[in-house]
């Protein structure tokens, strides 16, 4: 199972993520935002980090990257796209998940440990946490606040496509609606979500639970004919047990 | 071809929170100013098109503004022509 990770100009968690997708099992490449070719990779990485400084608005000017072509591609084909924080922003603005990440409501880049409930374990990046499990993991981010005007909100909720919630004691860190901290587009492969599995990864790192995500979404790569909804929580494994 | 200058202002929507807009009003007191309300912060691009004429190169702003240069999502739009059309800027190489 090959795992591509884009590189953008102000990437800077790319090699967080290639460290931490190779842990959970996958063959890690770099993508080059100006090469479009995805090397065959089954899944693709948007990092997090600083796309082209931010400037404007987090996100747009990487959504407009060669590699995007080819991601658009990959995404409509049914293949897993998982876009981190900045990677999350992009997806947003390209329109590959639905709503907006605003500035965070406290003007302040949050950078801190949260917590966040699972909505749904019957997705490809999902399917090993355990029930009731929440997940520890840190957030770093100045525009994270989710946003989808009323209606649309209410359409992603009935269509359960909010994956990840923060959760109580820590709690919302940015005023995103809903508490929304993760959303999968329509089809389900593509999820986009503000805080950082790959820093959550080994527990020397204050947590492993990232590490959970990563082994679902490695597996489902590599299950090419898992589809959402078939048997998720029969591949619960023993070392998803905490 | 002519020379087209253009300002694109892009604002917040209505309802959407905009707290650069409530940190600006917030600290309105320190200015012993008591009677601003409803700040609201957006941003303006300027830009100067080459074309043909003014309908083209203002169809080129309004792609970009709804493209990049705003979210339609979150944010509203104006463009507005700025300057008088001119032949003679684009002499300068580029």
């Amino acid at each position: 199972m090959k795992a591509g990770v884009v590189v953008f100009p102000g990437s800077n968690c790319d090699r967080d993520a290639l460290h931490a997708i190779a842990l959970a099992g996958a063959e890690a490449v770099p993508l080059w935002h100006e090469t479009p070719d995805l090397r065959a990779a089954d899944l693709v990485i948007l990092p997090g980090g600083f796309a082209y400084g931010d400037y404007l608005r987090a996100g747009v000017l990487a959504r407009f990257s060669p590699i995007m072509a080819p991601i658009r591609e990959h995404a409509a084909r049914g293949g897993l796209v998982l876009g981190i924080c900045n990677g999350f922003q992009v997806l947003a603005e390209a329109g590959l998940v639905p709503g907006a990440l605003l500035r965070n409501a406290s003007l302040r880049f949050e950078h801190r440990w949260v917590r966040l409930s699972v909505e749904r374990r019957d997705t490809p990046f999902t399917r090993l946490v355990p029930a009731g499990a929440t997940l520890r993991m840190p957030v770093a981010h100045g525009e994270g606040c989710y946003y989808l005007p009323d209606a649309d909100l209410g359409a992603l909720e009935a269509g359960g496509r909010v994956l990840f919630r923060y959760a109580p004691p820590e709690g919302n860190p940015n005023g995103s609606l809903h508490d929304i901290a993760g959303v999968v587009d329509a089809g389900g492969r593509v999820c986009g979500l503000m805080p950082h599995p790959e820093r959550a990864a080994e527990a020397l790192l204050g947590s492993d639970d990232g590490m959970l995500l990563l082994r679902s979404i490695v597996e489902s790569a590599a299950d090419a004919a898992w589809t959402a909804g078939s048997g998720a929580a029969a591949s619960i494994t023993s070392g998803a047990a905490r | 071809m002519a020379s087209y200058r253009f300002a694109v202002s892009v604002m917040p929507k209505a309802g959407i929170l905009d707290p650069q807009g409530r940190a600006v009003e917030q600290s309105l007191p320190h200015l012993r100013v008591d009677n601003v309300r409803d700040v609201r912060v957006g941003r303006r691009v300027e830009l100067t098109v080459e074309a043909e004429g003014s309908a083209e190169a203002r169809a080129v702003v309004e792609r970009l503004a709804a493209e990049l240069f705003a979210n339609p999502l979150i944010e509203t739009w104006s463009v507005e022509a700025v300057g008088a059309a001119s032949s003679t800027l684009s002499a300068a190489p580029r």
